[in-house]
């Protein structure tokens, strides 16, 4: 193993998780002051200028409170619970192509921790498992209202995993690559949203209920489960779960991104070369990300939120079977393409 | 060497999982010491440049299956007093149904091994999708359709018997 290569990505792990999770804590800030914008008000305005520190604020005060573990609760279940959903939520970035080559001190620095050849099927591996976090969470409350919203949530993300993962494949028939860094390179000239645009539909769809994001925010429906599946959390682990969705909707942003908008490439890419296109790059894809991220809040504050089987109906019947015809769809064009009737 | 010490040290965890999954005294936990295994299971396959594989096992056993028992065993409510107790008769029963099922397997396996060395000597590539789909569409093409019609025959069941009684919904 070269040592230099070991540094730089080390360096790089550190990066993302600092990143990660300053991009989730601002994210918070940039919720709230959405919403106030949305619906009239101010927002927060007191922590520094345009209350801008209010993320810290926030964050001290998560650490501050008294950490509360109920009597009758699975103790060593309940602790692990949102250390789990933290977890899977933070390990998705790791295959994420952040930019193009980096070019420092004589060496081409890729900007992509593990470029491994199944880098979207990884998405999925750990998109299937970061339903545990909520569940063993859920369950070890010891709480109906808690155990209602785990319940939801691990059916809900069952459901819409399939009409996600269908959709995906579609991208995978055109490039003909599971590998995030080759899909991101193929879309130089025109981006996959342009041939699929049923596909990502469909795919955002699901994102926002795997995300369990509103309309489709059912595992912790306040007016219906108190707080849902964190309702006897406190402090920091409490923090943990509201982070973990903002890590997620960060990562699964920077996923739509790359699969369906092309990741880094920006139109006139070819004028540029060396470590301004990566920078640029760099930028275009932040710029992306942050568009998606808009676009979430922005539907959270618009639409109300589904009953919990008008949102079975959606998933199964409509969008599963859209996104099989889709397939099928693609599947034929690229046959025929191909030559093969 | 060190790939030897890290096979074992893999291999001790997946078996203390595994027998942690009998002795949990809480099914929850069982289930959770299951998920658990199949995370070792993975790192085994990813240890033989599996990767493919690895990441199926991931999503569909640790991921999608898994959440499905832990989902039914969450609605049951598992306390000690309702636990059915069992008789020495059914005990002895389980004991031989499962010693059997047990030799079936080493049988099966056995066979494996031998037929597992005509690949080894080729280089260690088998395991990437490319491969792997390659052999699954040529060679094994008749298997691996037959797989798929025996799947679709097991869902269409599935659903049937879910749908035996008429349900009204809406």
């Amino acid at each position: 193993m070269d040592t230099a290569l070991l540094i730089e990505k080390s360096i790089l792990v550190v990066l993302l998780f600092l990143i990660s999770l300053g991009a989730a804590a601002y994210m918070t800030y940039f919720e709230r002051k959405l919403a106030a914008w949305i619906q009239d008000r101010v927002g927060p305005d007191r922590a520094g200028p345009f209350g801008i520190l209010q993320p810290i604020a926030d964050g001290v005060k998560m650490f501050l409170k008294e950490d509360f573990i109920p009597a009758k609760a699975d103790k060593w279940l309940f602790i692990i619970g949102p250390g789990l959903a933290m977890f899977t939520a933070l390990i998705t970035s790791a295959v994420v192509p952040w930019g193009p080559k980096l070019h420092l001190f004589g060496r081409d620095i890729s900007l992509q921790v593990a470029d491994i050849n199944i880098g979207i099927l990884y998405v999925f591996g750990v998109l299937s498992v970061g339903v545990y976090g909520i569940m063993i969470g859920g369950w070890a409350s010891n709480n109906k209202y808690s155990l209602y919203g785990a319940i939801r949530a691990s059916s809900q993300m069952i459901s819409y995993e399939l009409a996600m993962g269908v959709s995906a494949i579609t991208i995978v028939l055109i490039s003909g690559s599971l590998s995030l860094n080759d899909i991101v390179a193929q879309q130089s000239g025109v981006w996959n949203v342009l041939y699929q645009p049923v596909a990502f539909l469909i795919f955002f769809i699901c994102a926002l209920a795997e995300l369990n994001r509103a309309p489709f925010d059912l595992p912790e429906c306040e007016s219906e489960l108190v707080g849902g599946y964190h309702t006897e959390y406190s402090s920091m682990k409490l923090g943990l779960y509201l982070f973990s969705e903002y890590t997620s909707m960060f990562v699964s942003s920077a996923i739509m991104a790359i699969l369906f908008f092309g990741g880094y490439n920006f139109p006139g890419m070819s004028y540029f070369s060396g470590n301004t296109l990566a920078i640029l790059g760099i930028g275009a894809f932040a710029i992306k990300i942050f568009l998606f991220i808009f676009v979430i809040m922005w539907i959270r504050w618009t639409i109300p939120r589904f009953r919990f089987d008008q949102l079975m109906h959606l998933g199964w019947k409509t969008l599963l079977p859209l996104a099989l015809i889709n397939l099928l769809i693609t599947g034929l064009v690229i046959a025929f393409k191909n030559g093969w009737f | 060497m060190s790939l030897q010490i890290i096979s074992i040290i893999l291999g001790s965890l997946t078996l203390a999982s595994a027998l942690m999954v009998v002795l949990s005294k809480h099914p929850v936990r069982s289930v959770i010491y299951l998920v658990v295994t199949f995370f070792f299971i993975t790192s085994m396959y990813i240890m033989m440049n599996a990767q493919f594989l690895a990441i199926v096992n991931m999503i569909v056993y640790a991921g999608a299956i898994m959440v499905l028992f832990l989902f039914v065993l969450m609605l049951l409510n598992l306390n000690k007093e309702v636990e059915p107790t069992t008789t020495i008769g059914a005990q002895f029963a389980a004991f031989i149904a499962g010693g059997s099922l047990f030799l079936v397997l080493i049988t099966a396996l056995k066979e494996t091994l031998i037929l597992g060395q005509s690949y080894r000597h080729q280089d260690n590539q088998i395991g990437l999708v490319k491969e792997l789909g390659n052999l699954l569409f040529t060679k094994y093409v008749v298997a691996f359709e037959l797989t798929s019609i025996l799947f679709i025959a097991a869902m269409v069941g599935a659903i049937l018997l879910a749908k035996r009684e008429k349900q009204i919904i809406e």
